[in-house]
């Protein structure tokens, strides 16, 4: 909130008596005059400053427009916590390799407030050279024409070539059949367990969780570990955290066989009501029966699963560093495959490097930003830690990835992602998957019947799709 | 006046080359502010009031295209947007009656202590001078968090099985960014009030005692009315300062659970910048600023006929 001070002697009634306003001889004048002058030579010396030591500096660039060094790399970035100590570390792993090139990095507030930025800086023509976008969000920045197209010999030059890459985020930088990304990861929604739990529970079969998939058999083997923690059987984030809850919405719709929720860029609303309407009750359906809590939010249910009161956790990969802290016995595996009727889907987004459109064509830089990519790329191993699938797939195939546990033992989830719907309003931390996701909440904890929040999705939806596209 | 009559003994002559000064000193010395207020101010709102007559995108060069009234209309009819209207007047009632009482309430207190008043002004205004940040975070992950947080641990203490989650609740979540912002704003009505208060002279406690008023009629009928101006000037402020309520609901709850604590400030942000929609978030900021303006001048009115009756 901001207020203007307001002088608190204004509000004292009748003049001071005695003394005419701005009287002659008052003796604050001269000074004040005297302060003016100051001042105005002040700033007057702090613009010649600025435009003296400006050219080299990033401010005076925002000022002018001017074209950096050849040899500066601005990078972009939303990563923050373990991501953005990773991110760090990799980017450290370049210079270590360039030092001639200068990098810049810059990390903003994940979400909507990234993207703004980022649209904003590209269409006011002092963009970044290089950018992380979510592979969701890909197709509105490449078709509201804020992203370079990636020239394929040009990535070629610096070994990157389509075989090496893992086919679904791939194919998924590609919008009408142009490269517009180079993907990092892939990084889904999955199930955490603890092994101690799931052991006296008798749900493991060699180490590996069995029985599982399915309706009734994932929720009775939540309620074997429940009898064993006495509280919980598993744990999902559903306060303050309508991301997850639309992760897991959209993980069981796909599953159903539900069409996408909304089609032709984002103007049409296509939700299969009754597809949408099984999934909230089956969401439904483990809060009511107390499997699941509906009043944790994201580090509460961490926390539940980190001291042993449930024995799943359904969430992103990229917690696992939080619960790899906590140092209790647990395992990874996809989320398990709950409906049949259609082939094996869990919610995913990726990581990917976009270059934003310049305001001038420069093919120098371009080499300059892939060969970033390239070394992002052979770091991806340091990337993988943080729970992320490398789309690379020397990484992917390498030992050491292998090795690192659990990792490496939900590989098989990134044949199964299921992207957010493309449209203008959607993507990571995106307004459909708020609005979307704050209904499958009404739905968990009993506020909407399934029926109701699944016609609430849809009604969602389709005052977002109304809205005329800004692209 | 007496000292004021002085000036008289200046010759005719005098008086009116200093008169023509001083009809120019005035303009001349609001010129720097004034072409500010048209560059920053007066500027902005014109372009606003056009781009809300076409379609402009933030991703598009230009206005867009005409569209005529048709934002108008839309604005009208969307329930999102007179969703978060509510939100925002709810916030308002919320916060300014709490922020006056309580404000004068401490005032009064506060000024009944000759030694160390310094210390309870000071204690009182402190949270004040915290940036909305740190607030936003103190309350966050501080006071209101779930589990860990101060909030739920005292209802425990007091024998509440389940406090609710502060901030995650849709029924709790508005009335905790009341608290906080009564809490964290109080102070500056506080040091007005109290300046209100060292305006009262001393001999009128002493003849409202003297006819045998006691401490509680001497506050209602002396203090209360005597400090009519300064609960104006408050009650105006503290209106106008809820009603653009943004940062701390941004910060803490970013207009959720469910929407539930979105203000009409934050609409505008999203559609406008995380949306594009320049054209339909300058005619929801139009209507937000005829809002303001139109509370403002009914509680003026109102006020100006209370002060002429008595």
């Amino acid at each position: 909130m901001l207020r203007r001070l307001t002088s608190p002697g204004r509000a004292a009634p009748g003049p001071a008596p005695g003394t005419a306003p701005g009287a002659p001889g008052d003796p604050a004048a001269p000074s004040r005059r005297a302060l003016l002058r100051g001042g105005a030579g002040l700033a007057a010396g702090a613009a010649a400053t600025a435009a003296l030591s400006g050219c080299g500096s990033t401010i005076a660039q925002g000022f002018t427009g001017g074209e950096p060094p050849a040899d500066r790399l601005n990078f972009w970035n939303p990563f923050t916590g373990g991501d953005g100590a990773r991110m760090v570390a990799m980017q450290q792993e370049y210079e270590k390799a360039h030092p001639e090139n200068s990098l810049r990095a810059t990390t903003f507030v994940w979400g909507n407030p990234y993207y703004t930025k980022l649209s904003l800086a590209t269409v006011g023509d002092r963009p970044p050279h290089v950018a992380v976008a979510h592979l969701s969000k890909l197709p509105v920045l490449a078709r509201a024409g804020l992203l370079t197209e990636l020239p394929g010999d040009a990535l070629a030059g610096q070994g990157m070539t389509p075989e090496k890459f893992d086919a679904k985020p791939w194919r998924k930088s590609h919008v009408d059949d142009r490269l517009y990304g180079v993907p990092l990861d892939t990084h889904p929604f999955v199930l955490y367990f603890r092994t101690d739990i799931a052991e006296q529970a008798g749900l493991l079969d060699g180490g590996e969780l069995a029985g599982i998939d399915g309706p009734d058999e994932f929720a009775a083997a939540l309620r074997a570990a429940k009898e064993v923690t006495g509280a919980f059987g598993g744990s999902v984030a559903s306060i303050k955290d309508s991301a997850t809850q639309f992760r897991l919405f959209l993980s069981f719709y796909t599953q159903l066989g539900g069409r996408p929720l909304v089609a032709d860029a984002g103007a049409t609303v296509t939700v299969d009501l009754d597809a949408a309407e099984e999934a909230l009750a089956y969401i439904r359906r483990l809060g009511e029966e107390k499997l699941i809590p509906t009043g944790a939010d994201g580090q509460a249910a961490i926390t539940m699963l980190t001291t042993g009161q449930a024995g799943f956790l359904m969430d992103g990969v990229w917690q696992i560093v939080a619960v790899l802290d906590s140092k209790v016995e647990f395992d990874m595996r996809p989320l398990p495959r709950i409906f049949s009727d259609a082939p094996y889907a869990c919610f995913a987004d990726s990581h990917a490097l976009v270059l934003p459109r310049q305001p001038k064509r420069d093919d120098a830089r371009v080499d300059l930003s892939l060969e970033f990519a390239a070394s992002l790329l052979d770091s991806s191993r340091l990337w993988a830690e943080g729970g992320h699938i490398p789309a690379w797939l020397p990484t992917q195939r390498s030992a050491a990835y292998r090795e690192l546990t659990p990792q490496s033992h939900y590989t098989e989830a990134a044949e199964g992602a299921a992207y957010d719907p493309v449209a203008w309003y959607g993507g990571a931390g995106s307004n459909l998957q708020i609005n979307v996701g704050d209904a499958v909440t009404a739905a968990l904890t009993g506020r909407s019947s399934p029926r109701a929040a699944a016609e609430r999705v849809r009604s969602e939806l389709r005052t977002l799709a109304d809205v005329e596209s800004p692209i | 006046m007496a000292s004021t009559l002085g000036t008289g003994a200046v010759t005719p002559d005098r008086r009116a080359a200093g008169a023509v000064r001083g009809r120019l000193t005035g303009p001349a010395l609001i010129a720097p502010f004034a072409l500010f207020y048209i560059v920053f101010l007066v500027g902005p709102l014109i372009y606003t009031f056009v781009a809300g007559f076409f379609n402009g995108s933030l991703l598009r060069d230009g206005f867009g295209s005409w569209v005529g009234l048709t934002n108008y209309a839309d604005v009208l009819g969307d329930a999102e947007f007179w969703r978060t209207l509510k939100h925002t007047l709810w916030f308002t009632v919320l916060t300014t009656v709490p922020l006056v009482l309580l404000a004068l309430l401490l005032a009064i207190l506060a000024d009944r202590f000759v030694r160390g008043r310094w210390f309870f002004r000071f204690a009182f205004f402190a949270p004040y001078v915290i940036p909305s940040a740190s607030v936003s975070l103190i309350f966050m992950w501080g006071v209101l968090a779930d589990q860990v947080g101060l909030a739920q641990d005292w209802l425990k203490a007091l024998g509440v099985d389940s406090p609710p989650s502060w901030l995650g609740d849709p029924s709790w979540a508005m009335w905790s960014m009341a608290g906080v912002t009564v809490w964290w704003t109080v102070g500056f009505n506080f040091v007005l009030y109290l300046a209100g208060l060292q305006e009262i002279p001393r001999d009128v406690h002493e003849a409202a005692a003297i006819d045998g008023a006691g401490p509680w009629q001497r506050i209602r009928h002396v203090v209360v009315p005597m400090l009519g101006r300064t609960t104006t000037l408050v009650t105006v402020l503290q209106i106008v300062a809820s009603l653009k309520v943004f940062d701390q609901i941004y910060m803490m709850t970013g207009g959720g659970p469910d929407g539930s604590t979105r203000p009409t400030l934050q609409y505008i942000v999203d559609t406008g910048f995380t949306d594009g929609r320049t054209g339909y978030a300058s005619v929801v900021s139009l209507f937000l600023f005829l809002v303001i303006l139109l509370i403002s001048l009914v509680w003026f009115f109102l006020v100006r006929r209370a002060e002429k009756e008595s």
